[in-house]
């Protein structure tokens, strides 16, 4: 009991420094200006990704091992709804974009 | 000290607003001093507002639908009679009124009766039909009733203090932007849709958690009733979907309240964007709306033909697919943005796919029917009435989902009758037939059947009458949201639609009337064994109304249709060896405070009274504390406390109120004898 709350909270550190490193990167580099262009978001994309597995393996507790079924299928289905949302989007603006030029 | 707001917004300018806040004003004295009368205030508060119980957060959820289904229904009153009026003159509305009015009609329809009808509906019959004693959330429950009804209020209030959107129920920019509408009008609307989105995503999320996690001991996926199937994969949907609607409507309060430029013309906004974010929840919202009501038709199907689903299989799947197809057609609702014949194409064909397994359920539901012992109760003839009129619904879709057909036809009256033909056949007479259906189980008494029939006449024939004449008039060329015309040609049409509307009237009169004159005659109908019209699933194996935990022994289940297997092979109504003590949450004021403060908060954002923002802001940050350090939230209800209510129940059902099963024990081919050990 004791062990298993020690290491749940070692991960809680973890996963609270890397997700303040991931949310610092991006404000240093737009508000420094350290980087100009389409780089920036790049760099700001990969960021959240990671941002949001962060959250998930660290504080959320999943993996792939002993996490239940339906919670990876939902995960997966969130997944691809990301997907189509946001390529929609995507796809959608750039084309309408394309076409006013 | 008071933002902007000031005695001009009080609405002394016109008649017709002055009339309706004195309607909504008195309306509210009148509540207030009929439940002063009846001395209910205390109860009210202990059993009702404060609840956590499922079924009574669910008939509050009914209720609100009610009430807004007769406001939502005057604003449709007013336009169709101004619309039989206004050839060439201005009507008895001015323009500014008439955009209001639309405006909120809209908005109310969706958001304030037909997501809490839903959800309502959901709330009271899920858990029970899953052999649950609660859902998994039952404080956050009462937290999305009162978010919800808080979103209701802001469009109530609207009407007495200020004015509502002019911008239609979707609010395009640059239109709802401040160069264009700088009154409060888009700020009541937005934040009425922020509240009780807010209350819709969180009741969402609760209810997938509650099936996926709840479910009775043999329940499988595939054993699970159609209703709460299609609840689960619209709670997935609401779950997914409105965040989109939260993200959007904020992003335009930030354009309007802080002076930011997501959708503004200049400074690199692009309010395309807006279009494309709010249809992303919007096309999925038409789903939620109907896909409860399949569910609904299902089980009212197999019911009253006395038979078992057809093809429940075919059901889920059909369902699971139109859950995920609706993610992917967003784009038909602006085809005519400016998008590549690619865009377009696709989107079109992703539409039309989508009419197959709607197409499938149709076929499941007739052949449920066929040769079945059909019994025309009010919710089978609602279910009737749906599949006829659905379908004509269904064909000017697929006809809408054609982009170069759309380019002409949208933005027209043709498409007001589409979607009219498809929400209030595919979803209102769903719930009408779910309240006619479940009443006796919230309740604990049938319905009325005379007048409910009644009801059905008068919707069927006032909705034909209202809105064929709108796709002839598309056909003609008349816009959507007309204030006035000058093509003498329109108004024959408009007038039967205004007679449509009437009828319309009788039929919410005579559902008024039907549950009035239930009401009065409440000895008679009682509904003692729990099982009024001898169904098929587990919410019928429950008293009604159900104790406050539902199931004293949690049920097991071996098949579908749980609960006519019981009655079959004799296991229905049966004391069980022993009971056992029932953790049961206590009721608590936190999530009525709660409701409470975000309509504080909305109220004070509409009116930039910044103080009071704050204010509801941290009292709210106060009762989320106060809930979270609260270790003592539940309670015990004993062992024999629990064995004292189910005794006193199964003394009072007698042999012969119980259903003749006889007939439905399956029978073998060739000696026609009763097959013993099968079901
Ligand atoms: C009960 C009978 C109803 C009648 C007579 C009615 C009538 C109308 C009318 C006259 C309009 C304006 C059409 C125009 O723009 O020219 C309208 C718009 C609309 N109605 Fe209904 N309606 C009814 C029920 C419903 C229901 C049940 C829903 C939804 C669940 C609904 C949702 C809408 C929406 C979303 C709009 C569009 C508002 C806008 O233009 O922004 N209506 N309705
Ligand atoms: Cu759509």
């Amino acid at each position: 009991m004791n062990h298993s709350a020690d290491r749940s909270q070692s991960t809680y550190l973890t996963g609270f420094v890397l997700a303040v490193l991931l949310t610092a990167i991006p404000f240093a580099l737009v508000w420094g200006g350290l980087l100009v262009g389409p780089a920036v978001y790049a760099v700001i994309a990969v960021a959240a990704v990671l941002q949001v597995i962060v959250h998930l393996v660290f504080f959320l507790h999943i993996d792939l091992k002993s996490t239940p079924v339906e919670n990876l299928f939902f995960l997966v289905f969130a997944a691809v709804l990301i997907f189509i949302m946001v390529g929609g989007s995507l796809w959608i603006m750039m084309d309408l974009h394309h076409r006013m030029q | 000290m008071l933002g902007r707001l000031t005695i001009e917004a009080l609405p002394f300018y016109s008649w017709v607003a002055m009339g309706g806040a004195a309607v909504t004003v008195g309306g509210g004295i009148a509540v207030f001093l009929l439940i002063t009368w009846l001395r209910a205030w205390k109860v009210l508060w202990t059993d009702w507002l404060t609840s956590v119980d499922h079924k009574k957060i669910g008939i509050m959820y009914v209720v609100l639908a009610l009430v807004m289904l007769v406001r939502g229904f005057v604003d449709a009153l007013m336009m169709r009679a101004q619309q039989a009026f206004s050839l060439n003159t201005e009507g008895y509305l001015p323009p500014e009124h008439f955009e209001q009015i639309f405006s909120s009609h809209g908005t109310i329809m969706i958001f304030f009766v037909a997501m809490p009808f839903l959800t309502g509906l959901i709330n009271i019959i899920v858990p029970q039909q899953i052999g649950a004693r609660d859902v998994a959330f039952p404080f956050l429950n009462s937290v999305s009733l009162w978010m919800t009804a808080a979103g209701a209020g802001l469009v109530l209030i609207s009407l007495v203090v200020g004015k509502f959107s002019q911008a239609g129920w979707t609010g395009y920019p640059p239109y709802s932007g401040v160069e264009y509408s700088p009154g409060v009008g888009v700020d009541y609307w937005l934040w009425a849709l922020i509240t009780s989105g807010v209350g819709s995503t969180l009741s969402g999320i609760n209810f997938i958690v509650t099936i996926v996690k709840n479910r009775c001991p043999g329940m499988t996926f595939m054993r699970m009733p159609m209703f709460t199937w299609t609840s689960l994969c619209a709670s997935i949907l609401i779950a997914f979907a409105f965040p989109a609607l939260t993200v959007v409507a904020g992003q335009l309060m930030l354009d309007r309240t802080l002076g930011f430029h997501f959708f503004t013309n200049g400074d690199g906004g692009n309010m395309m964007m807006f279009a494309n974010l709010l249809w992303i929840w919007g096309h999925p919202e038409v789903y939620i709306l109907v896909l409860p009501a399949f569910g609904i038709f299902s089980e009212v199907v197999a019911t009253f033909s006395r038979k078992r689903l057809f093809g429940y299989t075919s059901l889920v799947y059909a369902t699971a697919c139109i859950a995920l197809l609706s993610f992917t057609v967003w784009l038909h609702h602006f085809f005519t943005m400016g998008s590549s014949a690619d865009v377009n194409a696709i989107f079109g064909i992703a539409t039309m796919i989508i009419a197959v397994p709607t197409g499938v359920k149709i076929f499941d539901w007739l052949f449920t029917m066929y040769k079945g012992r059909i019994e025309f109760h009010p919710s089978m003839v609602y279910t009737i009435g749906f599949m006829v009129t659905f379908v004509i619904g269904g064909v000017t879709g697929v006809l809408l989902a054609i982009p170069p057909a759309d380019y002409l036809m949208h933005n027209s009256t043709f498409l007001v009758a589409h979607f009219h033909n498809m929400l209030i056949p595919g979803a209102l007479f769903g719930y009408f037939a779910g309240l006619n259906y479940w009443f006796p189980k919230a309740l604990g008494f049938k319905l009325d059947t005379k007048w409910g029939i009644r009801s059905f006449w008068c919707w069927i024939i006032g909705f034909y009458l209202a809105f064929m004449p709108l796709y002839v008039l598309g056909f003609k060329g008349m816009s959507r949201r007309m204030e006035h015309y000058a093509d003498p040609s329109w108004q024959p049409y408009l007038i039967v639609a205004g007679i449509g509307a009437l009828f319309v009237l009788c039929g919410i009169a005579c559902i008024a009337i039907q549950l009035y004159v239930s009401a009065k005659t409440w000895g008679s109908a009682r509904d003692i064994t729990g099982d009024p019209w001898n169904g098929r699933t587990l919410e019928w194996a429950t008293s009604s109304p159900p104790a406050a935990y539902n199931f004293a022994v949690l049920p097991e289940v071996t098949d579908i249709d749980a609960f006519h297997d019981m009655k079959i092979l004799g296991q229905a109504y049966q004391t069980p060896q022993h009971y056992e003590d029932i953790v049961m949450p206590k009721n608590t004021w936190v999530g009525l405070a709660l409701g409470a403060l975000a309509f504080g908060l909305g109220f004070a954002f509409v009116w930039h009274i910044w103080w009071l923002v704050a204010l509801c802001f941290v009292l709210s940050l106060v009762c989320v504390a106060i809930r979270a350090s609260d270790d003592n939230s539940d309670f015990v209800l004993p062992a024999a406390e629990v064995a004292r209510i189910e005794r006193e129940r199964l003394a009072e059902i007698s042999p012969a109120d119980l259903h003749d099963m006889r007939d439905f024990v399956p029978r073998g081919v060739a000696s026609g004898a009763p097959l013993t050990g099968t079901v």
